[in-house]
């Protein structure tokens, strides 16, 4: 009984300090909470979405304990260098521009296309008034298109913009768009043909934060080759998703 | 929340409107009118203390110390309150860890500054990444009150120096002319009697304090505008409560608690003023109130 009594005390001990062992490397994974289905706060208020379970996943790969923090789109790369969080994991495409500021993972979904909604058909998405989220690729491919750009802080209003006749159309990730047009009752539709704009979507980490992006490389490569990540990619976006 | 809410998709009208509104997300949202109130509830009496801190220094004969009061109000008064609080914020919590750092981890061979990264090492890090995230909360929220409180302390040491000013000099040389010291006179004839004329500056940046609260949204603080811009924008059926964009409702209701505040705030401030200048022949008694309101508008 006493052999039994320590051999628990024991197995609490080192539980404990497995556990403190394991708060040491506590990750603090950054996103928007504010672009489904990507990633979006739900009705119980926490963070949810494809890289909700993605990044727990690669968490649990990965062995790390991590811990979900939101930040607005527009202050995300500056408050990962300044050290508040240690990812970035917000549907964000690598692009060369952002590249040289922080570093990406391998990508874990594929470069996808972006598309143009509008109210109506007749929209001159080259000359027109279109709206897309600050700091996207979008709106640099907007400002770059000829026509004149609206740009909110938000994705949610930039649909909001073009709802209210503020602005002609919106470019932005179709995935993120094809729900909203299936739901809108015919209001709102795709224009135009789809662009294709950056490359595919990985997550940013600190230039300095090699050894971190090393493990999470290796756990989404583990994803990619026992085919879980193109089965969440197809969950969350649909069968017709490009996968890997 | 309520029995009848395990199937959102089948509720109408009321049925899914209670349950809609007793979400987790709102339940958030309700929450952050506390956190509103906590700041507004703190920053005063600590923004109150810079203020008075600052007059003195201002006031004193000591000339650093005076160039010090002097220069602390000018320089905070001429920034504007958004460039401060971005600036001032970071440049804080860097500062804490930079101290952290040498402090902690002397051994430490890595720059600090490496490209765009600031680095420092992990126990340096404040707070600890492995911390609870309400204490991450709870220090963005202090961060928050101090820049908030140097701010309108900054303003607050202008109109109470403004007040001290105001107190009747011959006030002064009476409490001397009966053998008070310096320190004496200060403590017992001016600062009890300059509060009537500091009360309508202060009144005017209390309002403006409750009128400045949703910056803490700028600052990352999950407040009330965070919550209804988050509640309020479209919803699609990747939700429970799908719904179209009703940030227009959401802001009427922040609209009509700011205009609530404010206005029972008046009242207070306009009972507490009949309340001091009872029985006083200053300009603040009696409508005066208003006059003295113009003179001392920071």
């Amino acid at each position: 009984m006493k052999k039994l009594v320590l051999t628990a005390a024991a197995l609490a001990m080192s539980a404990g300090m497995a556990l403190a062992g394991s708060h040491a490397t506590t990750v603090r994974m950054g996103t928007e909470g504010a672009y489904p289905p990507y990633n979006f706060i739900n009705d119980a208020g926490e963070v949810d979405g494809f890289e909700r379970e993605l990044g727990d996943e690669l968490c649990k790969r990965a062995e790390l304990t991590c811990e979900w923090v939101t930040n607005d789109w527009d202050s995300i790369i500056p408050n990962l260098v300044s050290g508040n969080y240690d990812t970035i994991i917000a549907g964000m495409s690598i692009t060369p521009e952002r590249d040289e500021v922080i570093d990406f993972t391998q990508e874990y979904i594929p470069g996808s296309p972006s598309a143009y909604v509008a109210l109506s058909d007749d929209v001159d998405t080259t000359g027109g008034v279109i709206a897309a989220q600050t700091a996207t690729i979008q709106a640099g491919y907007v400002a770059d298109s000829g026509a004149t750009l609206v740009e909110f802080a938000t994705a949610d209003e930039t649909i909001a913009a073009v709802r209210n006749g503020e602005a002609d159309a919106v470019l932005a990730d179709k995935d993120f768009l094809a729900p909203i047009v299936a739901e809108s009752n015919g209001e709102l539709k795709f224009v135009g043909d789809d662009v294709v704009i950056g490359g595919g979507v990985g997550m940013g980490v600190r230039e300095s934060d090699t050894e971190l992006k090393e493990k999470f490389n290796a756990a989404i490569q583990s994803m990619k080759d026992d085919g879980s990540l193109n089965a969440l990619i197809r969950k969350w976006f649909g069968e017709d998703a490009q996968t890997f | 929340m309520f029995s009848w809410c395990t199937d959102p998709d089948t509720l109408e009208g009321l049925a899914w409107l209670s349950c809609y509104l007793t979400t987790g997300k709102h339940m958030a949202f309700y929450r952050s009118f506390g956190t509103v109130m906590v700041l507004l509830l703190v920053t005063a009496p600590v923004a109150l203390a810079f203020g008075f801190a600052g007059a003195m220094a201002a006031r004193s004969h000591f000339a650093p110390l005076r160039w010090l009061g002097k220069g602390y109000t000018a320089v905070v008064r001429g920034v504007p309150d958004i460039a401060f609080f971005l600036f001032f914020v970071i440049a804080l919590d860097q500062g804490i860890e930079y101290l952290r750092h040498r402090i902690k981890c002397p051994d430490w061979s890595e720059p600090i500054r490496q490209g765009n990264d600031f680095v420092v090492c992990p126990a340096a890090k404040m707070p600890l990444s492995s911390a609870p995230q309400w204490v991450h909360e709870t220090y963005g929220f202090a961060l928050a009150v101090i820049t908030f409180a140097i701010v309108f302390g900054a303003f607050a040491a202008n109109v109470l120096y403004g007040g001290m000013r105001a107190v009747p000099r011959a006030q002064m040389e009476t409490a001397e002319a009966y053998g008070m010291s310096r320190r004496q006179a200060f403590w017992r004839i001016m600062v009890p009697q300059m509060w009537v004329y500091a009360l309508p500056g202060l009144g005017n940046l209390w309002m403006i304090l409750i009128k400045a609260t949703p910056l803490l949204f700028l600052l990352g603080v999950e407040d009330i505008v965070y919550w209804a811009r988050e509640l309020g924008g479209s919803k699609t059926s990747a939700f429970t409560y799908p719904h179209p964009d009703w940030r227009l409702y959401y802001f009427l209701a922040l609209l009509v608690f700011y205009l609530l505040l404010t206005r029972v705030s008046e009242i207070v401030l306009d009972r507490l003023m009949a309340r001091l200048t009872h029985g006083q022949a200053t300009s603040g008694a009696k409508s005066g109130g208003r006059a003295a309101d113009k003179g001392l508008a920071i």
